[in-house]
């Protein structure tokens, strides 16, 4: 058992706030499909591959700068999210959800098999936003990237909610979420909810995708993982919950840190599994998540 | 306004519609009443293109609107407040108000904020309690917000569910003084589904009765509360000796 410092729990704890925001924003890219269509959209991850590899591609291949490859990137990765529910999802009449899912598994590995030979297996370089010495905070470093992760978090997290609240459509995918039939006999096309709510959640994952990509590898299967953890903090949190998601994924992140800090020597490759342990616990203790009511 | 013809409507195997045919006429209040599973609200949400029917007509105005989509449906001026109300309970009051007037609301935002405003005149417990979520308001509150709602579409024919469903006679009062006003100020048409025969003749003008799946008798108000089965069927124990 190693025992940190004081400092080195800090740095820890920053660090997994870090990621955790990562995971937060896939988790809510799960929760906005979810609560639209009842599908868990194993495909998240693929948006947050794709955003991150088209900035790189966009940035460093093409030299556009960082703000414009980033604002480009997520409209292509939305216009991507776009096609996938035109193209695998809407044509599918009276699917099962879980057929849907399973179409959503298809699509994931459909994504990855693209990216392998466009940007190789390799992870590729993604240069950090700004340059410049990391700040210090209570003797622990933070570095200016992982400062444009939580703004970044920040800022789409706030965005979305305002989003929900106060523009029509997303009033109506609220209450398409909460009643479906009520909202069909408001005159809502339920079907677009269903696509702004893909295009929604494909934008927030490439905006996740593009904030780690310089801290993280940016690869061809970075989607995968950072998928399944943000589905892990998507349950934790209770599925279809917003505020959940949110706190499910800094949760993650935290725990996850910390126990890489606290593992033995020789035993932190066992990272990747403690999400998969949180995930087994709340499944045991409450199924319905921390801020969940009821299973749906 | 309407007229629904042989209109039969299944759900898989079983038939809830067997052959229904009805009007309603520009201006009136028409009870539809039947007993559990008889079928009423099998017929409204065939008219609101919730389900389809399989055969028979459905015609709004001069225009054939059999199996039209629920978004055209309002579209058209034809709004339905649904049984069991059906609010979105999460969401507060007034946004469950601009949730109805959802098809008007990017091209014509004043009008519904004008028309909010109507609403809220006719309902000024819901200005009161605006942004509490509806799933917090009390029965006649709810039932209140979803006649509300439905209004906000502006439709010139608003098709009622069972609104007296699981309130007290003296809200159930109220609620049935504001459907005959509707129809004297806004000049709306009703079809007015209910199992409560009672209050529904006494506001309508005329009557069908619907029994599993079919319409058995119809005629205005004062002929259904004088006829003998509806009194037996519908109107409750103490009318049972006369019958006897
Ligand atoms: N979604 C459905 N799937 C299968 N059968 C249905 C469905 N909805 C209604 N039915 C059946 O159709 C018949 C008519 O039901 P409907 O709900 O129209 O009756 P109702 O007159 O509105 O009754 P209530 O007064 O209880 O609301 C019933 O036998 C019911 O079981
Ligand atoms: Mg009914």
């Amino acid at each position: 058992m190693q025992f940190p410092t004081f400092q080195q729990l800090i740095q820890h704890i920053i660090y997994g706030i870090t990621v955790g925001g990562i995971y937060a924003l896939v988790a809510m890219g799960f929760t906005i499909i979810y609560n639209a269509t009842d599908v868990i959209n194993f495909a998240q991850g693929g948006f947050v591959m794709l955003g991150a590899m088209i900035m790189v591609s966009l940035n460093t291949t093409l030299n556009l700068p960082m703000p414009l490859a980033f604002f480009l990137s997520i409209l292509i990765v939305t216009a991507i999210g776009i096609i996938f529910e035109r193209a695998a999802i809407n044509p599918v009449k009276n699917a099962s959800v879980i057929t849907l899912i399973i179409i959503t598994v298809g699509a994931s590995i459909f994504f990855s098999g693209i990216a392998l030979p466009i940007w190789g297996q390799d992870p590729i370089y993604a240069k950090p936003f700004s340059s410049g010495d990391p700040v210090s905070f209570l003797g622990a470093k933070i570095s200016l990237q992982q400062l444009w992760v939580l703004g970044i978090t920040a800022v789409i997290v706030v965005a979305v909610q305002l989003f929900y609240k106060y523009t029509i459509i997303g009033k109506a995918m609220r209450a398409t979420a909460i009643n479906r039939t009520a909202a069909r006999l408001m005159g809502i096309n339920v079907r677009l909810m269903v696509l702004c709510s893909f295009a929604l959640s494909a934008a927030v994952g490439a905006g996740a995708g593009m904030a780690i990509a310089p801290v993280a590898h940016a690869s061809y299967d970075m989607g995968s993982m950072l998928g399944l953890k943000g589905f892990c903090a998507a349950v934790l949190g209770g599925l279809g919950n917003g505020v959940g998601a949110v706190v499910g994924g800094f949760t993650i992140g935290i725990i996850e840190r910390l126990a890489i800090g606290f593992a033995p020597l020789g035993y932190s490759g066992y990272k990747d599994a403690v999400a998969f342990i949180i995930l087994l616990v709340i499944l045991f203790l409450k199924p319905s998540g921390l801020f969940g009511t009821s299973q749906k | 306004m309407i007229r629904i013809q042989s209109l039969s409507t299944f759900y898989g195997n079983i038939q809830a519609l067997r052959g229904v045919s009805l009007h309603v006429d520009d201006g009136e209040i028409v009870t539809l009443l039947g007993a559990n599973g008889a079928g009423k609200t099998s017929l409204l949400n065939t008219i609101c293109g919730l389900v389809n029917s399989r055969s028979g007509t459905v015609n709004f105005g001069e225009k054939d609107i059999t199996n039209t989509s629920p978004e055209k449906i309002v579209k058209l001026g034809i709004s339905q407040v649904p049984e069991g109300r059906q609010l979105f309970s999460e969401l507060s009051v007034k946004e469950n108000l601009i949730m109805g007037a959802y098809q008007h609301y990017r091209k014509r935002k004043k009008e519904v904020y004008n028309h909010l405003e109507q609403i809220f005149h006719i309902f000024p417990i819901l200005k009161e309690r605006q942004e509490q979520q509806a799933g917090t308001l009390s029965g006649g509150e709810q039932q209140m917000l979803a006649i509300g709602r439905a209004l906000m579409s502006r439709p010139k024919l608003l098709l009622l569910d069972e609104p007296s469903m699981g309130l007290a006679p003296k809200i159930v009062s109220e609620i049935f003084k504001i459907i005959t006003d509707l129809r004297e100020q806004q000049k709306t048409t009703i079809l007015l589904v209910e199992q409560n025969a009672h209050v529904a003749l006494k506001v309508a003008d005329r009557g069908y009765i619907l029994e599993t799946g079919r319409i058995v008798l119809q005629g205005s108000s004062e002929e259904l509360l004088e006829n003998k089965e509806i009194k037996r069927a519908y109107l409750g124990r103490g009318y049972k000796e006369v019958w006897e």
